[in-house]
C-alpha cells in the first residue's frame, strides 16, 4: 500500500494551520434579489412548463401554509409546519429531478411532495388523520408519504434519513454495476435526492451518513437548508465552520453552495448535482441558504428570540415575488391572471379543508395492522381483548365503538 | 448433511441468500476481504464481489441507517454489528426508523428486507464490552422481530428464515458458540419457521427454558438433575419477539413448575416478561413459584464471570428448589 493514510502526498517545511474559513466558499446566484438576472450570471436552461410549475408549486404552497397555519390557530388541526421563505430552494431543487427519483425529506419540504403530485385532498386527509391518509392516521400533521410519488414518508427524529437516503441509493445503483469489474457500467437512471435543515447536520446520522455515501459512492444528493434558525437556535449556536458546505469537502463530497432565495440557482445546482450522480454514482453536497421566514412550527414563536425587524429585512427579499418578477419579465406569467388564480387556489383549499375534516377517523383495526406485516398472536389477543372493552364501553370509545365487525 | 460449526452454517445460509438475489448485500465493520472478525463473511466478497459484500466506515448507526435505506429501496440488507455490546449507537435507527417504517407510513414503505446480525454473550473472557445480550431492549419494540439459535443446524434454518422474514429482524449470534458447537448441517437451503420454540427434551417434573448459548448450560443442568431423579422438561424458545407462548404454557401445564435462564441481568430480562404472561395463563397449574437464573444486575464482569454467569450448577439448584417446593 503506497498511501496507507489515504491522504494528500504533500510534504511542507512550513509551520502552518488552515484557517477554518480558508475555503471562503462562493454562493451560486443567478437571479439577484429583485428578481432580475444578475450581471455575469448565465440563466439555465429551463423551458417555460417547467418553469410555471414551479411557479404554481410555490404559489400552491405559500396559500397552503398561510391558510393551515390559520387553521392551527382555530383548533381545527394539532400542529403545522410552514415553508416560507423556503419555498424556491424546495421547489425549484425537487423540479431539478427526475419523477422517479427518491425524496427524503426531513419536514418542512411539501412544496417537493406538490411538485411530484400530491393532491389537496391527499395533503388534507394527512393533517386531519382520517381514513383516507395514507399514513392511516398514525403520524401528526405534515408527516407526509407516497410510495407512488417516490416521496419517503416523514420521521421526526432528525436527521434519520440521512444515512437511509446514502442506503436507498446505493440500492439504486447496484443494477448498474459490472458483477466483473465493479465499476459503473451504464447511466444510472434513478437518484436519491435527502433534505435536512443546518440544525439536523448536527446529528450522528449526518457524519454516518455522508461519510458512507462518499466511501461507497451512492448517487445521494445531500440537500442542506440552512435558514439561520433550528427552532430559537440560530446557526451561530449550532456550528462554527463555514457553513455545511465546508464539510462536504471534508467527507471528499462535491459540494456548492447556493442561494436558495433564487429558483433558477437552486434549478441549475440541483440539475447539475444529478447529472454528477447519475454519471460517476457519487454523492454531491448542496447547501442552501435561505431565511427561514416563519415560526419552526405553530409551537413556536420566534418573537422570542429574533427581532422583527431582521424578520422584516429579510421578508423583503421573497423567494416567491423574486421568481415571479423574472416569469413576468420573460413574459411568460400575466400578473392579473397570477392574482385570480390565487384567489382560486385559496377557495379551492379552504373547500378542500372542510370536506376533510369531517371523513371519518380511521377504523380500530388501523391500530394494529403494518406493526408486522401480519399481526403476530400477541398482538392479535390484545387486539381481541381491546374490542371486547369497547363493545362492553361503547360511550368511551365514540370513534370507533360504532364499527367494530 | 456436512458436518458444520456454526460460522460455517451461517456463512452458508448467506451464501444460499447472495446466490439468490443479486441486489442482496452484506456489509459490517470489517465483513469484507477479511470476512469479519469472527470469519463469517470469509470468501463471500471474493465470490459475490466488493460491491456487494463490502466493509463499512465504523459507525454502527450508519451501519443501520444504510441498512435501513437499502431495505426500503428493496434489497436483501445483511448487515453485521461486530459485537451486541456496540449496537447501542445504531438503537436510534432500529427502533425509531426500522420498528416503525411500516407502521409510521401506512405500509407505503416498509423495512422486512433488513436482518441485522450480531455476535451476543459471555464466556468468552470479554469483559464488560464483548460479551453483553441486549436482547431485552429490543423486544421491547414492537415491529422488530428477534432470534436467537442454539447450534448451527438453527443457526442456518432461522437465519433463512429471518432474511427472508417481510419484517425487520435482529439475529444474536452466541459467539461463545461460533466454533464449539458444531453438527450436521444440510447443504441446501431450508428454513426453520420463525416464532415456534421447540421442545428438546421431554420431561414431566419441571420445564427449563432458555434460548441461544445458555441452551447448553440448561442441558447440563437437566443432565444432573437426572442424576437424582428429577425428569426435566428443555424448551429453546428461539424467537424473543415473537415468543411462541402457547409451547410454553402448554408445557408448563403439564410440568407444573417453570425455571427460565438467561445471562444477561435479571430485572427486566426478557425471562420476566415470560414469567408474567405464563402465570396469567398458568395460574391454577403451577405447583411452585417460577423461578429466573440469570445474570446479576451489575454490568458484565471479567476476572469474576465464573461466580456472574447462571451456570448448570445455579440452574440445577433452581430445579431442585422448584421440584422440592
Amino acid at each position: 500500500m503506497t498511501n496507507p493514510n489515504n491522504v494528500s502526498l504533500n510534504i511542507s517545511h512550513e509551520l502552518a494551520f488552515i484557517d477554518s474559513h480558508a475555503l471562503n466558499i462562493p454562493t451560486y446566484r443567478v437571479l439577484n434579489e429583485q428578481g432580475g438576472v444578475s450581471e455575469g450570471a448565465t440563466v439555465p436552461e429551463i423551458d417555460q412548463a417547467t418553469a410555471l410549475k414551479i411557479y404554481d408549486t410555490m404559489r400552491f404552497i405559500r396559500a397552503l401554509d398561510e391558510r393551515m397555519q390559520a387553521a392551527q390557530r382555530q383548533g381545527r388541526v394539532s400542529f403545522y409546519m410552514q415553508c416560507l421563505g423556503e419555498e424556491a430552494a424546495v421547489t425549484a431543487s425537487a423540479a431539478a429531478l427526475d419523477d422517479n427519483d427518491m425524496i427524503m425529506a426531513q419536514y418542512r419540504e411539501q412544496a417537493a411532495l406538490r411538485y411530484r403530485g400530491f393532491t389537496l385532498e391527499q395533503f388534507m386527509n394527512q393533517m386531519f388523520s382520517n381514513e383516507k391518509d395514507l399514513g392511516k392516521g398514525r403520524q401528526m400533521p405534515i408527516h407526509y408519504g407516497s410510495n407512488e410519488l417516490n416521496y419517503m414518508t416523514i420521521s421526526s427524529p432528525l436527521g434519520t434519513q440521512i444515512p437511509q437516503a446514502s442506503g436507498y441509493a446505493y440500492g439504486q445503483k447496484i443494477k448498474h454495476i459490472n458483477k466483473q469489474s465493479g465499476e459503473l457500467d451504464s447511466e444510472i437512471d434513478n437518484i436519491t435526492i435527502c433534505y435536512f435543515g443546518e440544525g439536523a447536520a448536527s446529528e450522528g446520522d449526518f457524519h454516518a451518513g455522508l461519510n458512507m455515501a462518499a466511501v461507497h459512492k451512492a448517487p445521494v444528493i445531500f440537500f442542506a437548508r440552512n435558514n439561520g434558525y433550528a427552532i430559537s437556535t440560530p446557526a451561530e449556536e449550532q456550528f462554527a465552520g463555514d457553513g455545511i458546505a465546508s464539510r462536504g469537502v471534508g467527507y471528499g463530497i462535491k459540494t456548492i453552495r447556493v442561494d436558495g432565495g433564487d429558483a433558477l440557482a437552486v434549478y441549475a445546482a440541483t440539475k447539475t448535482a444529478r447529472e454528477h450522480a447519475t454519471k460517476t454514482g457519487e454523492p454531491v453536497l448542496i447547501e442552501s441558504l435561505a431565511y427561514r421566514l416563519g415560526a419552526h412550527s405553530t409551537s413556536d414563536d420566534p418573537s422570542g428570540y429574533r427581532s422583527k425587524d431582521e424578520e422584516a429585512s429579510y421578508r423583503e427579499n421573497c423567494p416567491v415575488a423574486r421568481f415571479r418578477t423574472w416569469l413576468v419579465a420573460q413574459g411568460w406569467l400575466d400578473e392579473q391572471e397570477d392574482e385570480k388564480v390565487k384567489e382560486q387556489v385559496r377557495e379551492q383549499i379552504l373547500d378542500a379543508l372542510k370536506v376533510a375534516e369531517k371523513v371519518a377517523k380511521p377504523p380500530l383495526e388501523d391500530l394494529i395492522s403494518d406493526v408486522y406485516n401480519t399481526p403476530i398472536p400477541s398482538l392479535q389477543a390484545q387486539y381481541e381483548q381491546l374490542k371486547s372493552h369497547i363493545k362492553k364501553y361503547p360511550d368511551a370509545y365514540p370513534i370507533t365503538a360504532g364499527r367494530i365487525k | 448433511m456436512k458436518t458444520m460449526n456454526m460460522l460455517h452454517a451461517i456463512n452458508s445460509a448467506l451464501d444460499i441468500t447472495m446466490a439468490e438475489n443479486d441486489h442482496a448485500c452484506i456489509f459490517g465493520e470489517d465483513v469484507g476481504y477479511f470476512g469479519g472478525v469472527f470469519r463469517a463473511t470469509s470468501g463471500l466478497q471474493e465470490k459475490y464481489g466488493k460491491h456487494r459484500v463490502f466493509n463499512t466506515p465504523l459507525t454502527e448507526q450508519g451501519i443501520a441507517g444504510f441498512a435501513n435505506g437499502l431495505a426500503a429501496f428493496g434489497a436483501p440488507a445483511i448487515a453485521e454489528i461486530q459485537f451486541a455490546d456496540y449496537i447501542f449507537p445504531a438503537f436510534d435507527q432500529i427502533v425509531n426508523e426500522s420498528a416503525k417504517f411500516r407502521y409510521r407510513s401506512g405500509n407505503e414503505f416498509n423495512v422486512g428486507n433488513l436482518t441485522i446480525r450480531t455476535p451476543y454473550g459471555g464466556g468468552i473472557a470479554g469483559g464488560l464490552y464483548h460479551s453483553q445480550s441486549p436482547e431485552a431492549y429490543f423486544a421491547h419494540t414492537p415491529g422488530l422481530k428477534i432470534v436467537v439459535p442454539r447450534d448451527p443446524y438453527q443457526a442456518k434454518g432461522l437465519l433463512r428464515a429471518a432474511i427472508k422474514d417481510d419484517n425487520p429482524v435482529i439475529f444474536f449470534e452466541p459467539k461463545r458458540l461460533y466454533r464449539a458447537s458444531v453438527g450436521e448441517v444440510p447443504e441446501e437451503d431450508y428454513s426453520i419457521e420463525l416464532g415456534k420454540a421447540e421442545v428438546v427434551q421431554e420431561g414431566k417434573d419441571v420445564t427449563v427454558l432458555a434460548w441461544g448459548a445458555q441452551m447448553e448450560i440448561i442441558s447440563a443442568a437437566a443432565e444432573k438433575a437426572k442424576e437424582q431423579g428429577i425428569s426435566v422438561e428443555l424448551i429453546d424458545l428461539r424467537s424473543i419477539l415473537p415468543w411462541d407462548v402457547e409451547t410454553v404454557a402448554n408445557s408448563v401445564k403439564k410440568t407444573g413448575r417453570l425455571v427460565v435462564s438467561h445471562e444477561a441481568p435479571i430485572t427486566n430480562g426478557f425471562g420476566a416478561e415470560i414469567v408474567a404472561t405464563i402465570q396469567q395463563e398458568c395460574f391454577l397449574h403451577l405447583e411452585s413459584p417460577i423461578a429466573r437464573v440469570c445474570g446479576l444486575d451489575t454490568p458484565y464482569p471479567l476476572a469474576l464471570e465464573k461466580e456472574y454467569i447462571p451456570d448448570a450448577l445455579k440452574v440445577f439448584e433452581a430445579i431442585k428448589n422448584a421440584v422440592e417446593f
